[in-house]
């Protein structure tokens, strides 16, 4: 029994437990979102006026042909729920590939020239993380208006710097290395010791930012998705159902909460992955 | 006069899976200078840190006796070792930079001491702080007082930390290793400060060292230490001039003399800390006279003034 | 004033020009980016004769650059126009929602700060606080804060009615959003208070504390968090910041009056001067809030004065 007790321990402890959670979670939202056409019951843009504000299967009233219960006009909760994994799946992975794109391409120079182009990319960075993020994406979508592209460009504002920052702290570190230093004698053109020898060094650290940052722009998306900023007005997206639950809080409850939950989950995977993988590939820690 | 300070028999210390200390005794009276000797991995350090119970978590300690200011302190409380901690024993450690808190003033580390032991109030702490810094030869206290560690040269932090292992007015002293990080010049003043103090205030000393070198003239006794065990204990006197154990004569014949290109230098390399896997004497595989016998560990025999931990000298 | 601290004091107020002039370029540059500044700063039934004023009021006849500074002229002056829903001068709207805001805000940050070194160092001791903490921060981080709100308002004022459901008033009133607005930050500041003890605990001179006899209570409160409370103030700047940002959504869901509730009302009447306004104010806020940090830790850690 206490070799078992022990396992479980070192499995815990070594972050293999919890990351196997979260690997879990984001599979589930990556077949959701993959096969929603197949997945959900119904299509979420279903109206059913007959069916409005039914509750959860399990309550009072409620009926196992809409599980988590239907919306103000009889929408299938669940199946919304479903369809809704595409929008904040896509936007956080787009949102976090650009980023990491920008970021890391910014951080790379910063660290690696130093000098000029350094102080201007750390100002950049100084300068993005002063402003209050979340009024800055809707002062940014007011003038520019909502969608795909707009909001993936103004959340890949907030992730990039996350990038910049760990790529420029390596790139600085490895700058003074003798390898490099012996492959510049040897001639070596610079980007091609960006692109051979820099990058590789730097991309565990990249990956796990991009796990983080992606669970970050799931839950900006959300928020500017309930402030009213949507992405596509054709496929429900978890926020704006928790606006539109909001005025339904006190006679149907479930329309705010399974929304709610549904990003917590999504999020909590992507950071439980996000450690996982910074506990196997950077042992150190940023 | 000669109260004994700390008498401590069967003196075990593992951790992890090694033994870094091996049934190690000592008794130190007041007035009376301990040397311990031993190169690193020897497990002097850990000795001593066993022996104020002040040992890292995870490390086990077993004693057959360990008394220390006439209490027996084998089950005390950590609350019963925190009041004899720094009253009644301090310590000062190897490398003051990293021994000293950087982001406190060096006044208030001294003066926490007076407040904590002597029940000073916070005035009266600092001034008595003050008197200390002067008295460990650091001058114009009053400005140094509110000083940050990194700001003072590394003999002057080392004279801080003397002279917070001196505000509780301690019975016995334990230096580990104080002067091992300082250049030599400053190694003699520190040394002859320390001495200096002890004389005054009829403590009781314990000198760590790897330097045997420096220990001559000032310390009564001489502990030599290998691999966890000791190898030989003796007055200073009979050690310097009459070493027995081969050990001892070793590191003797290697210390650097005016009159002599090279030393000999001893054969193999030192043990790793934790202990050797070969069961009996630590030191066998380097030594010369190395006997049949010496796959048992060998007790203290007595030769002379001396104990030496040998089957070849019985 | 020790030495040092005075010229580092200096460094760090120009940093933060540098930044804010950068905040600054950001937001004139938001405008212009369009094509035409004119039809986004006045309501869209503003008359021929008001839209000639404005494009002499911003100089758009002239290079950008001068363009730039007729703006930065405006916003020193604390001129950024006026909202069309409430026909005011943005600059009082938004002041007299700041203290709303920074109430909340505040709130928030005491509770956070209240919660998170606590229990940051009860972790760093291990047992049960650890536990707790890992699981609070797994959840705090991952838990939207708008729908933890609603949840809130559910639970304590719908089903319990134990408090008010929104609004503004008393502390009644400020209890749910503060709580909500301080999850996540405690979640961050205790995983950073944890290791930083951890660490900190690990450390040679925590043995000479030790050595010396101190009492426990004085080795983890006065000498490891010390060594702790940089790095937290460093975050700690950064959190009440992001604690401004996060309060947007919270003021939402709370109806609490303050400029995030401000700059939703104005995004959804396009009201662009406001969010404007709102935008450089609270960015200048967040420049004078970290340069308070930065100056903390300064005085904190001695080393760092010479950096």
């Amino acid at each position: 029994m206490t070799r078992i007790a022990k396992l479980l321990r070192h499995r815990i402890a070594g972050g293999t437990i919890l990351g196997g959670l979260g690997g879990l979670l984001l599979v589930c939202a990556v077949l959701a979102a993959a096969a929603a056409p197949v997945l959900a019951p119904y299509r979420p843009t279903d109206i059913d006026l007959r069916q409005r504000l039914l509750p959860p299967s399990w309550d009072a009233g409620g009926n196992m042909l809409h599980m988590l219960g239907t919306d103000n006009v009889g929408r299938d909760i669940l199946s919304r729920i479903i369809w809704g994994a595409r929008i904040s799946l896509s936007v956080g992975l787009a949102a976090s590939c650009l980023g990491a794109l920008v970021g890391s391409t910014l951080g790379l120079c910063a660290g690696f020239f130093g000098g000029w182009t350094d102080r201007a990319v750390s100002w950049l960075i100084d300068v993005q993380l002063a402003f209050p993020f979340t009024l800055f994406a809707i002062f940014l979508l007011a003038v520019f208006g909502g969608g795909f592209m707009p909001v993936v460009a103004v959340l890949s504002l907030a992730t990039w710097v996350n990038f910049a920052r760990v790529v420029r702290s390596q790139a600085l570190s490895l700058r003074a290395q003798d390898y490099l230093l012996a492959a510049r004698a040897v001639g070596v053109g610079t980007p091609r010791i960006l692109r051979r020898y820099l990058l590789p060094a730097v991309l565990p650290s990249i990956v796990v930012v991009a796990s983080f940052s992606a669970a970050q722009a799931i839950l900006t998306q959300a928020a500017l998705s309930f402030l009213g900023i949507g992405v596509d007005p054709t496929v429900p997206s978890w926020g704006t159902m928790l606006d539109l639950g909001r005025n339904y809080l006190q006679t149907a409850w479930w329309m705010a909460t399974f929304p709610g939950i549904a990003i917590a989950l999504t999020v909590l995977g992507a950071n439980l992955v996000g450690d996982w993988l910074s506990l196997r590939l950077d042992p150190r820690g940023s | 006069m000669n109260e004994t300070l700390l008498d401590i028999a069967g003196l075990t210390v593992r951790f992890g899976g090694t033994t870094a200390v091996s049934d190690v005794f000592l008794t130190v009276a007041r007035g009376e200078a301990v040397g311990i000797v031993g190169e690193s991995g020897s497990g002097k350090s850990a000795a001593m840190l066993a022996a104020i119970r002040l040992h890292p978590p995870g490390t086990g300690i077993e004693t057959e006796r360990h008394v220390l200011g006439g209490e027996d302190v084998r089950n005390a409380t950590e609350g019963k070792m925190r009041s004899l901690r720094g009253r009644f024993v301090a310590m000062v450690f190897q490398d003051p930079l990293s021994a000293l808190n950087p982001l406190l003033p060096v006044g208030v580390q001294i003066a926490e001491v007076l407040m904590r032991h002597r029940r000073l109030g916070r005035r009266m702490a600092h001034l008595e702080a003050r008197a200390l810094l002067t008295r460990v030869g650091i001058a114009d206290a009053a400005a140094h007082e509110h000083r940050y560690p990194h700001e003072f040269s590394g003999g002057q932090r080392q004279r801080v930390m003397i002279a917070s292992a001196l505000a509780g007015d301690p019975a016995l002293r334990i230096a580990d290793e104080p002067t091992t990080a300082l250049d030599v010049t400053v190694q003699a003043q520190l040394a002859r400060l320390i001495v200096q103090l002890q004389r005054e205030r009829q403590m009781g000393l314990i000198w760590v060292t790897h330097d045997l070198a420096l220990m001559a003239g000032i310390v009564d006794r001489v502990v030599v230490m290998y691999a966890g065990r000791i190898m030989e204990m003796a007055p200073a006197g009979a050690l310097y001039f009459a070493p027995r154990h081969p050990y001892t004569v070793a590191l003797l014949a290697s210390l650097p003399r005016l009159d002599r290109k090279r030393s000999p230098v001893l054969p193999g390399a030192p043990a790793p800390p934790g202990g050797v896997a070969q069961p009996g004497c630590p030191f066998a595989p380097r030594c010369s006279k190395r006997i049949d016998k010496c796959d048992e560990v060998p007790p203290l025999l007595e030769i002379g003034e001396s104990l030496a931990a040998c089957w070849a000298l019985a | 004033m020790p030495a040092g601290l005075s010229a580092s004091i200096a460094q760090r107020c120009l940093h933060g020009f540098a930044v804010l002039l950068g905040v600054s370029i950001a937001t004139f540059a938001v405008a212009h980016a369009t094509g035409d500044p004119v039809s986004l700063l006045l309501s869209p039934s503003a008359s021929a004769a008001a839209r000639t004023q404005m494009r002499a009021h911003l100089g758009l006849d002239q290079p950008v650059a001068a363009q730039y500074l007729i703006f930065l002229r405006h916003a020193l002056a604390g001129d950024f126009g006026q909202s069309f829903i409430y026909r005011q001068a943005v600059t009082t709207l938004v002041l007299a929602r700041l203290p709303a805001t920074l109430l909340l805000a505040g709130t928030a940050f005491a509770i956070a700060l209240g919660i998170s070194i606590p229990l940051g160092v009860a972790a760093a001791r291990g047992g049960a606080a650890a536990w707790l903490l890992q699981i609070f921060s797994m959840l705090g981080l991952a838990i939207p804060s708008f729908w933890l709100g609603l949840m809130l308002v559910l639970a304590v004022s719908v089903w319990l009615r134990l408090l008010p459901v929104d609004g503004f008033g008393g502390i009644s009133h400020l209890v749910l959003p503060a709580i909500t607005l301080s999850l996540q930050s405690i979640a961050r500041l205790g995983r950073l208070v944890v290791s930083g003890m951890r660490s900190a605990l690990r450390a040679d001179y925590i043995r000479t504390a030790r050595a010396k006899g101190l009492l426990e209570r004085r080795v983890i409160w006065v000498h490891a968090l010390r060594n702790v409370m940089v790095p937290v103030v460093t975050m700690a700047g950064l959190e009440l910041g992001d604690l401004i940002s996060s309060a947007v959504v919270v003021e939402v869901v709370f109806a609490w009056p303050g400029i995030g509730r401000l700059a939703v009302m104005a995004l959804g009447q396009r009201d662009f001067p406001l969010l404007q306004g709102t935008v450089f104010i609270a960015g200048l806020g967040f420049v004078l809030i970290n340069l308070l940090a930065d100056l903390c830790c300064a005085r904190i850690d001695p080393r760092i004065r010479l950096a």
